[in-house]
C-alpha cells in the first residue's frame, strides 16, 4: 500500500508539472517518462512514507482540505496578518507559551493543527506532545493562562485536523 | 481594467512584506520575531503568486494561446503550496531550537516550558 501512495502522489506531480506539452494535455513519451520516473521515486521511498499514508488517497478527503485551506485556514491568515500589523505599528505585545491540551489521535492530526495554529492569529507551535495530549504553544497575546482547549487559540481548527486527519 | 487587479495584488503583498521587516526591527525577542516573519511573508508571497497567476490566465485567454502561459500558472501555484506547507513547520524548528537552548520568551507573563525541555 505504501507503494501505490507513492506512486501516484508522485505521478499526479509529475502530470501537474509537466502539464502543456501537446496542447494543453500531455505527449505520450512524457507519460511513458512518468510512469518510470514515479515507480523509481516509490520504490525508494514506500517505507518512509508508510503504510497509513493511502488513507490521503481519499478523493472525499481532497475535497476537505481543498475547502479548509480555502476557507478557515485563508481567513485565519488574513486575522493574522492584520494582528501582527497591529501590533507591529502599536508594540502592544503581552507574550508567553501556554500548554493547550487537545484531542487527537495520531501524528497527521498533530501536523495539520500545528501548522495551522502557526499560521494563524497571534500564535507558534513551539512544541508537541503527543504523549501526554498537548501543543506548547508561544503566544503573543495572552489573554488567558490555562486554556482548557484549543477553543480560545484555535476557534475550530481542533475540529477539522480531526476530520482532515483520520 | 487587469493591470489594476494586478497592482492591487502586488501592493497587498509587498506591503506584508515589508510588514514582515519592520516587525523584525521592532519586536523584542527572537519568538516574537518569528511571528512576524512566517506568517506575514507567507501571505504577502501568497498575493505575489496570486498576482503572476492573474497575470498568466489573462494573457493565455485574451492575449495568445500559448500553453507556456499555463506552465508559469502552474508551477506558480505549485510555489504556494509548498510554501504553506514548509514555512510554518521551519519556524516550530527555529522555536524550539531557541527554547531548547535557554532562550527566555521576553516579558512572559506565564512560561510553561521552563524546566521541561
Amino acid at each position: 500500500m505504501g507503494f501505490i501512495a507513492v506512486f501516484i502522489w508522485s505521478f499526479v506531480l509529475w502530470l501537474v508539472l509537466t502539464a502543456g506539452s501537446k496542447g494543453l494535455l500531455w505527449s505520450p513519451e512524457e507519460l511513458v517518462a512518468g510512469l518510470i520516473f514515479s515507480g523509481v521515486i516509490a520504490l525508494t521511498t514506500k517505507d518512509i512514507i508508510g503504510e497509513k499514508a493511502s488513507r490521503f488517497l481519499n478523493p472525499a478527503k481532497w475535497v476537505g482540505f481543498v475547502v479548509y485551506s480555502i476557507g478557515p485556514l485563508f481567513w485565519g491568515m488574513v486575522r493574522a496578518n492584520l494582528d501582527v500589523a497591529y501590533r507591529v505599528i502599536t508594540g502592544r505585545i503581552k507574550p508567553g507559551i501556554v500548554r493547550v491540551p487537545v484531542e487527537l489521535e495520531n501524528d497527521a492530526q498533530y501536523t495539520i493543527l500545528s501548522n495551522s495554529i502557526t499560521l494563524t492569529p497571534g500564535t507558534l507551535t513551539i512544541d508537541a506532545c503527543p504523549e501526554e495530549k498537548a501543543l506548547y504553544v508561544h503566544w503573543i497575546n495572552v489573554t488567558e493562562k490555562e486554556p482548557a482547549n484549543s477553543e480560545v487559540i484555535a476557534g475550530s481548527f481542533e475540529k477539522w485536523a480531526r476530520r482532515l486527519g483520520r | 481594467m487587469i493591470e489594476w487587479v494586478i497592482a492591487v495584488f502586488l501592493a497587498i503583498g509587498v506591503f506584508f512584506n515589508l510588514l514582515a521587516s519592520v516587525g523584525i526591527l521592532r519586536f523584542p525577542d527572537v519568538y516574537t520575531r518569528i511571528h512576524a516573519a512566517t506568517k506575514c511573508t507567507t501571505f504577502g508571497t501568497i498575493f505575489i503568486v496570486l498576482a503572476t497567476v492573474t497575470y498568466a490566465v489573462y494573457s493565455y485567454f485574451w492575449v495568445e494561446r500559448d500553453p507556456s502561459w499555463i506552465t508559469i500558472g502552474i508551477h506558480s501555484a505549485l510555489v504556494v503550496i509548498f510554501l504553506v506547507l514548509t514555512n510554518p513547520v521551519g519556524a516550530h524548528a527555529i522555536g524550539r531550537a531557541a527554547r531548547k537552548s535557554g532562550i527566555l520568551p521576553h516579558g512572559a507573563v506565564i512560561d510553561e516550558l521552563e524546566g521541561r525541555l
